[in-house]
């Protein structure tokens, strides 16, 4: 007769480990397996199973439940401890409800009655192996799509921009509300992508909803979806942001913007995660984390009444800051650097670096529109020069402007450029602009409303 | 010319079906087939708990005879097999081994409440009883559903299956048949 040890016949393929203590269940179960073209091995007892899920990888142990030494439930858990993916099928004597519940609740992947059922042994186990395959292919696949979905890079190691690094890190894996400030184009998206990114929630979707780019009208249908027939053109029903954000996360950005009657709409959304659609009677059940992000002062908002206070609230749960460019300028080489590998990438490109006079002039810009312009003027930059450095002169113009006084123009001209240059360092804080400029607030106003600026 | 011992157990009823058996496994093995009487007591591979044979045991018989001197043997019997641990199996045999026993039993249509149909039955027989000797010749199921090592597990499975092995299964039967020979 067959030694019960493994087979020699297949070494490749599914395997199944049998363990019983009966030999003539082992050796029988043992020979079908092979003659099946499994991979198949034996074990008569705890010890000799531990050292066996040791040797190699097994893909389905077939379990006696009963068995003296170390019954197989108990056996089931050890096994489990040395693979934690390991499918399990109890094999009992008699089916009782009981022993199958317990199997089932220590995780076995099934249970099956002696003497077993050919037809239905087949189909376990090949169902058994299946479910194993899927699994290690949905890993496989989640590791893909957190490859493909990753957020772009947060790039800085300036002391400010780590400490916002440090926020994301210790909020991520939270399910609190989190509100990103800062100018526009520091990067509160990906920001907001990067927490995401890091949750549990990771593998539901991120909906952004940009609140300062719709209507109020539409910004309503838009997160609450509407039924048929809701409204003049509602020809089919839609769902909304809330829903498609369930079990994901709703990026609300540019917040401070949302109309008086939107805030109280989305203030009761947000405390009982449940809404109707416009024009639907039925309450849905939400799950979404929130996060928002503004680059307008809110604070000062809710005190002029525009933005409601307990929205306010809910929303500021924790508040991450991102600092502008010009507040960290050592930043400046290592994202131009970040970006202009990437552009040269995606352009297929030989660029290299940047040329000394490039970078100084990159370093010493103030960057009014952060890390977007930064990213935008290294873009053009590429475009415009040829490989390997960039030259200052590939950069765009306003940023040569900004490093050479204007000259040969009119009294006018002049005055209108240093103005711009001096409200962009200052970020358009007019007290600050004006005390540079040595001018008083009002006629700063005045000249701005005269030359035109616009922030 | 290696030689195959058909071996009827419990078969006084249908010798007709041993005959041409008998001829069919010579024509696609290439064996030479030679009939002989059991001298053990099949009796004792009676499983009285079951009401059923083992197949194991049964086998163990065959092996065990002394009159039963083939290259390969295949016992063929009317009686139902299982082993301990399987509810019924249409037979067993030793993979890469000797022995190999097939059961008529549940290759009867009335066994599944049908009028007798004999064609049906030797269609069956002879299929299981070339895939029972394939496992002899170190054949796992094969993966064409065509193939007669094709694994079944109901009767109905059978009839799906062709007649034969499929090329590459009957290449590594010829082989091992060829290499025997050489052998001797």
């Amino acid at each position: 007769m067959p030694t019960t040890n493994d087979t020699t016949a297949r070494e490749t393929g599914p395997s199944v480990l049998i363990v019983d203590d009966e030999f003539s269940v082992r050796d029988s179960l043992y020979e079908w397996f092979r003659k099946d073209g499994y991979h198949a091995g034996s074990a008569e007892n705890a010890r000799e199973a531990l050292a066996r899920i040791q040797e190699r990888r097994w893909d389905v142990v077939l379990l006696d439940i009963k068995m003296p030494g170390m019954d197989g439930l108990e056996l089931q858990r050890r096994l489990k401890e040395v693979d934690p993916d390991l499918v399990v099928i109890m094999i009992t004597a008699y089916a009782s409800v009981e022993t199958a519940v317990s199997a089932l609740k220590h995780g076995a992947f099934d249970y099956i009655t002696k003497p077993i059922d050919p037809d239905e042994l087949s189909h376990l186990v090949r169902r058994a192996i299946e479910q194993r395959r899927l699994k290690a292919e949905n890993l496989q696949l989640r590791e893909k799509v957190e490859h493909l979905t990753a957020p772009g890079t947060l790039v800085g190691s300036s002391p400010p921009m780590q400490k916002v690094l440090e926020m994301v890190r210790s909020v991520a894996h939270t399910d609190a509300t989190v509100l990103i400030r800062g100018e526009s184009g520091t990067g509160k998206e990906l920001i907001a992508q990067t927490i995401h990114a890091n949750s549990n929630r990771r593998y539901f979707p991120i909906v952004p909803v940009n609140c300062g780019a719709l209507p109020e009208s539409l910004l309503e249908s838009e997160l609450f979806g509407h039924e048929k027939g809701a409204f003049t053109g509602a020809q089919y029903r839609r769902k909304g942001k809330f829903e498609l954000a369930d079990g994901g996360t709703l990026f609300l950005d540019e917040v401070g913007t949302i109309s008086a009657q939107t805030q109280v709409n989305l203030l009761r959304v947000l405390e009982s995660k449940e809404f109707t659609r416009l024009g639907g009677s039925e309450p849905i059940k939400v799950d979404f984390r929130v996060i928002c992000a503004t680059n307008q002062n809110l604070e000062r908002a809710v005190e002029e009444g525009k933005f409601r206070e307990d929205l306010y609230y809910r929303i500021n749960v924790f508040s991450i800051h991102l600092p502008p460019l010009r507040e960290r300028p050592e930043d400046i080489p290592m994202l131009a650097q970040h970006f202009l590998e990437r552009f040269a990438r995606q352009m297929n490109r030989p660029y290299e670096g940047f040329d000394p006079g490039a970078m100084d002039l990159l370093v010493r810009h103030p960057w009014p529109g952060n890390v977007r312009e930064l990213a935008n003027a290294v873009e053009r930059a590429l475009v415009v020069g040829s490989p390997p450095l960039v030259r200052a002169v590939d950069l765009p113009v306003r940023l040569n402007e900004d490093a050479r006084p204007a000259t040969g123009e009119s009294l006018a001209d002049v005055e209108r450029a240093q103005i711009v240059r001096v409200l962009e360092r200052a970020s358009w804080n007019i007290t600050r602009a004006a005390e540079t400029l040595g001018i008083d607030r009002v006629t700063l106003y005045n000249k701005i409303r005269k030359y035109g600026l616009r922030k | 010319m290696a030689t195959l011992d058909l071996v009827p157990i419990y078969m006084n009823d249908r010798p007709d079906l041993l005959d041409r058996l008998g001829e069919a496994l010579g024509r696609i093995l290439h064996m030479s087939i030679r009939q002989r009487t059991p001298a053990f007591d099949p009796e004792a591979a009676y499983d009285r708990s079951r009401g059923q044979y083992n197949s194991t045991v049964m086998l163990r018989l065959l092996l065990g005879d002394p009159g039963i001197t083939g290259d390969r043997l295949l016992g063929v019997t009317s009686v139902d097999l299982c082993t301990p641990v399987l509810t019924y199996v249409f037979g067993e045999a030793q993979l890469d081994g000797r022995g190999s026993v097939v059961s008529v039993h549940r290759l009867r249509t009335e066994v599944y409440g049908l009028p007798p149909d004999d064609a049906l039955l030797y269609e069956r027989l002879q299929k299981e009883a070339v895939h029972e000797l394939g496992h002899t010749f170190g054949l796992v199921h094969c993966a064409d559903p065509g193939c007669v090592m094709h694994a079944s597990t109901y009767a109905e499975e059978i009839d799906f299956k062709g007649p034969g092995l499929c090329p590459r299964c009957l290449g590594v039967v010829r082989a091992a048949i060829n290499q025997s020979r050489a052998a001797t």
